[in-house]
């Protein structure tokens, strides 16, 4: 304990923490500030909030960011417009295929492209960020329970998790940050066997699901934890400019997919679930329901992928935009087809010209702006993109949700008990690589 | 150069390219595959007449009769209408476009910003998002300031979300938000000099363990384009 200007200062740093029960008790001081984070495995990353108490209840609940910041904005406009995707991708780590689908239809809307597109490429895009949302909702879920101290949530999530996961590799080679999906369609086809690891997948799932619904929809200390905590109803939202599950858990059914649809959207058949309890239980069952929602969109988009758009291209055809070669797995991992190899390299010097000037120098996009959003498990993932016509971006913002819902923090916090900051904060679900990038 | 080559975009001007030099210390763009011949070149749109298309008249017709002063320019491009808005009038613009039911722009998708250095007088820019939830519409406003007097009257009474976001656009950008509850930095560490996202912030290079070589900066690479 040393004593400030403030008042009286308690270290906890690995002492003998009866000690510091006793020294603290001894303190008349009602008020106290603790610093919660930024390492707290509670807090989603590296958030840190600094709390003001009295007694159990939550005064005053600060926010602070920062402890992320990797400048990604910053270094994009030093690359080329398709090595962008790979910087985008790791901003909300957990959902990828968002960041660089949000990104890549800014891209294609600056060229002008928007619907020489494929569709298969869009089809492909639309099942991966639909399995995407059910992995990043199990994440949430996940490490929702574990923050509330039951485990077997954490276990059930991560376990569901792992098979997202497993059909991201097995599609794009790697499990996250995949920099999939480029201007102009997606990196590569589906691999063989793809369609059935998918079809697996949605064969276990509902029954997974309905396994954690079990597990937590009427279970008494899961919903004491969750019922009435954290209270934000729509004109908090509004103000806020909270949108996501936590806006739908206010009763208010806007969903991008559906208001403003992208990629084809208006062509599935999907619900927009909704709350109107406005609260930590009606956060946890949009996320259920959407996931629901999600395997019959996944659904949908196998059939299209396996019927009509079987074999169709799936980067644009515009030789001067679209990625000169297509990957392959090979002995080594994935790469360049050996076909496209043997073309470059033995038969066509133009071509290998033609490789080396686009991938190396990029294509060029026609000054201007463009702002383009997709939903994002956690609400409308925005892309400000700014061209001056040159090869790389001139300005990219990502107007990321979880960096604007995370200022709900004192309007769900103050007033109340200091346990459900936890509560609060998890029903938020905030990525800090999306709030900090 | 053929037109097929070319993605969708007219044709109609094509301005002087944006030229980046040193290839190979090559003193011309370096160009020998004829590839950089492909170039679209494009002026961006700076202003466009009446009728703009879409609803975009419609907004424009229930925000001119009150604020027809305060409107520089409306840009309609790619689909997206664009309002320039004279920072003295922005507070009140903003809170018409949120409140007038012909307008209705509830939700503001924060405050992204823009450093055009060749600008002169006009450098850096606050890009609004807006976008209506009863009309489900969206418009853009941008506010542009000069780099020696940059002040942007705070919108944070009119959206209160603007709080973090014109604190991220401050500890980017520099531009002052004039009226901000708390105009601190958010995401650079507190005592941090300048302002990163600036385009004359200096970027330094990496020194490397060999005989005193140094990767420089990103800006002063080589550079095939």
């Amino acid at each position: 304990m040393t004593q400030t200007t403030e008042g009286k200062v308690y270290d906890v740093a690995g002492q003998d923490w009866d000690e510091l029960v006793e020294t603290v008790t001894e303190s008349s001081e009602e008020r106290l500030v603790i610093n919660m984070g930024p390492q707290h495995p509670s807090t989603h990353g590296v958030l840190r909030l600094v709390l003001t108490l009295d007694g159990e209840t939550v005064t005053e609940a600060r926010t602070v960011i920062g402890y992320l910041h990797t400048g990604i904005e910053k270094n994009m406009e030093f690359r080329t417009w398709t090595q962008g995707v790979t910087f985008v991708t790791r901003m909300d780590y957990l959902a990828p295929i968002f960041n660089e689908t949000a990104y890549c239809m800014a891209v294609e809307k600056l060229l002008g492209i928007t619907d020489r597109v494929p569709e298969r490429a869009q089809a492909i895009r639309v099942m991966m960020m639909e399995l995407n949302r059910i992995s990043s909702h199990l994440v949430a879920l996940a490490t929702f329970g574990m923050e509330l101290g039951a485990t077997t949530p954490m276990i059930y999530g991560f376990r569901e998790r792992e098979m997202v996961l497993d059909i991201f590799e097995y599609v794009t080679g790697l499990r996250m940050n995949m920099a999939y999906v480029r201007p102009g369609g997606v990196s590569v086809d589906l691999p063989a066997g793809a369609v059935d690891k998918i079809g697996e997948f949605l064969k276990v799932m509902p029954k997974r699901i309905k396994d954690i619904r079990k597990l937590l929809d009427a279970n008494p200390v899961y919903t004491r934890r969750t019922k009435d905590v954290a209270y934000l109803d729509l004109t908090g939202c509004m103000a806020l400019g909270i949108t996501g599950p936590m806006l739908r858990a206010a009763g208010l059914p806007w969903d991008l997919r559906k208001s403003q649809p992208y990629c084809g959207y208006e062509t599935y058949e999907f619900d927009v679930p909704t709350e109107n309890t406005c609260d930590v239980y009606g956060r946890y069952l949009v996320r259920m329901a959407e996931m629901e929602e999600s395997l019959k969109i996944i659904e949908q988009a196998l059939d299209r992928l396996t019927g009509p758009l079987k074999g169709g291209p799936v980067m644009i055809e515009d030789k001067k935009i679209g990625w000169p070669s297509q990957l392959a797995l090979g002995p080594d991992g994935l790469g360049n087809s050996p076909d496209h190899i043997a073309h470059i390299m033995s038969s066509s010097m133009e071509a290998l010209i033609h490789h080396f000037k686009l991938v190396t120098e990029g294509f060029r996009v026609p000054a201007g702006q463009a702002y383009s959003a997709v939903e994002s498990p956690r609400g409308e993932l925005g892309a400000h993109v700014v061209s001056d016509g040159g090869t790389r971006p001139y300005r990219v913002h990502f107007r990321d949700p979880s960096f604007t819902n995370l200022q709900a923090v004192p309007a769900t916090c103050e007033g109340g008990m200091i346990a459900d900051v936890i509560s609060a904060v998890a029903s938020i679900d905030p990525v800090m690589g999306g709030v900090d990038r | 150069m053929s037109s097929d080559n070319l993605p969708g975009v007219p044709v109609e001007e094509t301005p002087e390219p944006v030229a980046r030099t040193g290839m190979f210390g090559a003193s011309g763009t370096g160009d020998t595959s004829g590839y950089g011949g492909l170039v679209v070149r494009r002026a961006p749109r700076l202003s466009s007449a009446r009728p703009y298309g879409s609803y975009f008249d419609e907004v424009a017709d229930a925000l001119e009769p009150a604020f027809g002063d305060a409107i520089e320019r409306v840009v309609v491009d790619r689909d997206e209408v664009t309002f320039h808005v004279a920072r003295e009038r922005l507070v009140d613009v903003m809170r018409h476009l949120r409140d007038d039911a012909a307008l209705r722009f509830e939700l503001s998708l924060g405050v992204s910003g823009a450093h055009y250095p060749d600008e002169t007088g006009n450098e850096l820019h606050a890009v609004y998002h807006l976008c209506s939830i009863t009309h489900n519409r969206r418009v853009r406003v941008e506010v542009g300031c000069p780099d020696p007097d940059r002040h942007i009257p705070s919108t944070v009474s009119v959206y209160p979300t603007h709080d973090w976001h014109e604190r991220e656009t401050y500890d980017f950008f520099g531009i002052i938000f004039d009226g901000h509850p708390a105009l601190t930095r958010i995401e650079m560490p507190d005592d941090w000099e300048g302002h990163p996202q600036r385009k004359d912030y200096p970027l330094g290079g990496i020194p490397v363990e060999y005989r005193g070589a140094e990767t420089p900066a990103p800006d002063q690479r080589r550079s095939y384009a």
